[in-house]
C-alpha cells in the first residue's frame, strides 16, 4: 500500500543533508500517514482503535491525530510530530546517520530498509534545531514506526550529538521520546551502551547549566526510559502513555500479580511522583513554549 | 548431587574412573602407574577439547551454574575485610543487593553487588538476585558515600536483570537506572566493573559503568537474555540457546567489541569448580588495574571514563549521493 503525507511546512532551506523524503506526488494531499492503526481501505476514512467510529481523516489530521469521538491518541509520527510542534521554515535536521550491522544480526539490515521505506526516516530518530512558538532549542522526536522507537547505536549517537550541540550553542534541548522496544536488540551490547552515552550527555549538558525538556509519549518504555527519558529538568507526558522500565506483560508473568487497570500510564506516572505533568496535545507546542521561555 | 551439564558427563565419568583405578591402587598396592598416566592424559585432552569449544549457550549455562560463586563468596574470597552496610535511606533495604566497605591489600574499597541466594529460602529473601529501585538507591549511596571518603569502587555484576514488579515500576525502577547510570559516571573515584556471572541489560549497566569493565571467562553481558530473545524472534524460550550465538554475548565477543578491558580467565571447568582459584585470580586482575587507574589524575579519569562510552556505537553517516532531496 502506498503511503501518503500530510505538506511539511517546518523545514528551514532545503537542508544540504536531508534526513526526510516526502512524496512529491502526495505533497497536494491531506490524507494522512497510513502507519496508523485502523485503516479501513479507504484512505479518506480511519476507523477509531478504540471507540470503533469511522473519522474523516481530515478531521483527525486536524484534530492531531485525537479521535475525536472518545479522545483516543493515535500514535504519530515523527514527522507528524515535526509539524505539531515546530515554527513554519524552522527546522534544520542534523547530518543524518545510517545504523550497520555490527552484530551481523539476520534480517537486521533488511528490517531497516523496511522501517526507511515505511517511516521516510534513517533511523528511528528525527533531530535538529528547530525554533519552538519563537524558542531555539534542539528538537528530537522518536519515531515508533522504526523497529518500534528502539535506541540502537544511531539513536544514541544523534541523541548524544544533540546534547552536545546544545551546549555548543548554549540551547536548551526537548526530547520526544515514544518507544517501546527500549534498547534495540538487534544491536546487542552497543544498543545498551547507548543507555551509558546517552545519560552520559544529559549529565554533561546539565552540567554546562542547561534545560533539557524530556516529553514521553506513548510508549516510553525500557532502555530509552531508563536513560535519556527519564533524566529530564522536567517530564511531560501525553495522556495515557504507557511509561515504564519492563513491559507490562513481563510484569504480569513474573509476578503473577494482578495489574492495576491504569498500571503505567502517563496518569499512574503522575501519581507516583513520575512525571511533572501531562498534557493534552493539542497545547503540547504552548506548554512546550511556555517553558522553554522559562528558561531562557 | 552436584549439577553436572551433559557436555561434561564424558570428563566426569572419566574422572571417576581415574579415582576408582587410585582408590585401587591404593587399597591393593599393585602399580598401575602407566595406565594413570595414560587416563590423566586423557581426561586433560578431553578437559581441553570441551573447556575451549563451549557454545555461548553452554557459557551462559555455566555463569547461571548453582555452584557458582556469588557475590558474597567472591567478597570473602577476594578481600580481607568486609562491613556491610545496608540501605537506601528513602525506603527499605534491598537484600539483592549488597555493599559494604572491603579492604584490598590494607586499602578500602567500596564494593557493592547483586546477590542470589544459594537455595529457595534464601532466594526469596535475595529475591532471586532481582533488585528493586530500593537496591540501586543503596548502590548509588554507597557510591556517593566512596567518593566523599576518596574509595575505590569495585562493582560485582552477576543479574538476570532489574526486577520486573509492580512496585517496583512505582517506585522508578527506570528513572533510578537512568539515575545509577549518569551519577556514576561522574564520580571522582576509580571504578573497576566486574561481570561475574549474568550481565542482564539496564539491571547490569546501573552498576557496571567504569573505568575498567572486566568479564569472568564464561560471563555473558547483553542487551536482553537469550530466553527474551529467543521470545522475540521465534516466539520459542526453548530456542535461547540459537538466541545467545545470535547476541554476541560472551566474554570473547564483547574483548573483541572494545566494551570490555579483559576476560579473568576461570579455572578449566569453570569458576563453580574452584572457588578458591577463582578468587585468587579476579585478585590478581583487580590489583593490576586498580593499581593502573590510580595512578590516573581524578579529573583526568572522569574524562576517560566518560570517552570511552562518547566513542561507543556502530553507524555510518549517510554519504550525500544516497540522499534524495524531495522537500
Amino acid at each position: 500500500m502506498k503511503k501518503v503525507r500530510p505538506m511539511l511546512h517546518v523545514f528551514r532551506n532545503k537542508p544540504k543533508y536531508a534526513t526526510v523524503r516526502t512524496n512529491k506526488a502526495s505533497q497536494d494531499t491531506a490524507e494522512i500517514n497510513s502507519s496508523h492503526s485502523g485503516q479501513t481501505g479507504d484512505p479518506q476514512w480511519t476507523r477509531c482503535d478504540n471507540c470503533s467510529s469511522l473519522i474523516y481523516n481530515k478531521e483527525l489530521y486536524k484534530n492531531h491525530f485525537v479521535c475525536h469521538h472518545c479522545g483516543f491518541y493515535f500514535r504519530m509520527s515523527a514527522l507528524e510530530r515535526l509539524q505539531l510542534l515546530v515554527d513554519e521554515n524552522t527546522f534544520q535536521p542534523a547530518e543524518p546517520l545510517v545504523s550497520v550491522n555490527p552484530l551481523d544480526f539476520p534480517g537486521y539490515p533488511d528490517k531497516i530498509a523496511q522501517c526507511q521505506n515505511l517511516t521516510q526516516l534513517d533511523d528511528a530518530i528525527l533531530i535538529g534545531e528547530a525554533k519552538i512558538e519563537g524558542y531555539s532549542c534542539v528538537l528530537g522526536i522518536i519515531d515508533f514506526g522504526f523497529i518500534g522507537g528502539s535506541m540502537g547505536s544511531v539513536v544514541g549517537e544523534q541523541i548524544t550529538r544533540g546534547f552536545e550541540y546544545g551546549i555548543a550553542k548554549q540551547l536548551p534541548v526537548v526530547v520526544v521520546s515514544g518507544g517501546g522496544g527500549g534498547a534495540r536488540m538487534q544491536e546487542g551490547i552497543f544498543s545498551l551502551m547507548q543507555m551509558a552515552k546517552t545519560a552520559q550527555a544529559v549529565g554533561r549538558f546539565k552540567q554546562a547549566g542547561l534545560f533539557y525538556l524530556s516529553v514521553l509519549t506513548h510508549p516510553t518504555m525500557g532502555g530509552i526510559y531508563a536513560s535519556f527519558a527519564s533524566l529530564g529538568d522536567i517530564i511531560l507526558a501525553e495522556p495515557k502513555a504507557l511509561i515504564g522500565f519492563a513491559g507490562p506483560r513481563i510484569v504480569a508473568e513474573t509476578t503473577r500479580q494482578k495489574i492495576p487497570p491504569d498500571f503505567q500510564t502517563a496518569e499512574y506516572a503522575l501519581r507516583h511522583g513520575m512525571i511533572d505533568g501531562i498534557v493534552i496535545r493539542s497545547e503540547m507546542k504552548a506548554t512546550i513554549g511556555k517553558l522553554l521561555s522559562l528558561h531562557l | 548431587m552436584p549439577t553436572i551439564f551433559e557436555w561434561e558427563k564424558p570428563l566426569v565419568e572419566l574422572e571417576e574412573k581415574i579415582q576408582e583405578l587410585r582408590n585401587f591402587v591404593y587399597e591393593q598396592g599393585i602399580d598401575f602407574k602407566d595406565e594413570l598416566n595414560d587416563l590423566e592424559r586423557k581426561a586433560d585432552k578431553l578437559r581441553k577439547e570441551i573447556y575451549e569449544r563451549l557454545t555461548p549457550w553452554q557459557r551462559v549455562r555455566m555463569a547461571r551454574h548453582p555452584d557458582r560463586p556469588t557475590t558474597l563468596d567472591y567478597i570473602k574470597l577476594i578481600f580481607d575485610d568486609f562491613f556491610e552496610l545496608h540501605g537506601d535511606r528513602r525506603f527499605g533495604d534491598d537484600q539483592a543487593v549488597v555493599g559494604g566497605i572491603a579492604v584490598l591489600d590494607g586499602e578500602p574499597v567500596t564494593v557493592i553487588g547483586p546477590q542470589k541466594g544459594r537455595d529457595t529460602k534464601e532466594n526469596i529473601v535475595r529475591n532471586f538476585g532481582l533488585p528493586h529501585p530500593e537496591g540501586y538507591r543503596k548502590a548509588l549511596r554507597l557510591m556517593q558515600q566512596a567518593e566523599r571518603f576518596r574509595r575505590p569502587i569495585i562493582t560485582l555484576i552477576d543479574v538476570v536483570g532489574a526486577y520486573p514488579g509492580i512496585e517496583a515500576e512505582q517506585r522508578g525502577q527506570g528513572l533510578v537506572i537512568a539515575e545509577c547510570i549518569e551519577q556514576m559516571s561522574f564520580l571522582e573515584v576509580p571504578i573497576i566493573c566486574i561481570i561475574t556471572g549474568e550481565g542482564g541489560s539496564g539491571g547490569a549497566l546501573a552498576i557496571g559503568v567504569g573505568d575498567r569493565i572486566l568479564m569472568l571467562e564464561h560471563a555473558w553481558y547483553s542487551v536482553i537474555s537469550p530466553e527474551m530473545c529467543a521470545t522475540i524472534l521465534w516466539k520459542d524460550v526453548n530456542k535461547a540457546a540459537d538466541a545467545a550465538e545470535l547476541l554476541r554475548l560472551t566474554s570473547t565477543d564483547l574483548l573483541k567489541f572494545g566494551i570490555i578491558d579483559d576476560v579473568v580467565t576461570e579455572p578449566i571447568g569453570g569458576a563453580h569448580r574452584d572457588h578458591e582459584g577463582t578468587g585468587r585470580q579476579i585478585k590478581a586482575f583487580l590489583r593490576r588495574h586498580l593499581s593502573e587507574i590510580r595512578k590516573v589524575p581524578t579529573d583526568e579519569l572522569v574524562r576517560f571514563r566518560l570517552e570511552r562510552f562518547r566513542k561507543i556505537g556502530e553507524y555510518q553517516t549517510k554519504k550525500l549521493s544516497e540522499t534524495q532531496v524531495e522537500l
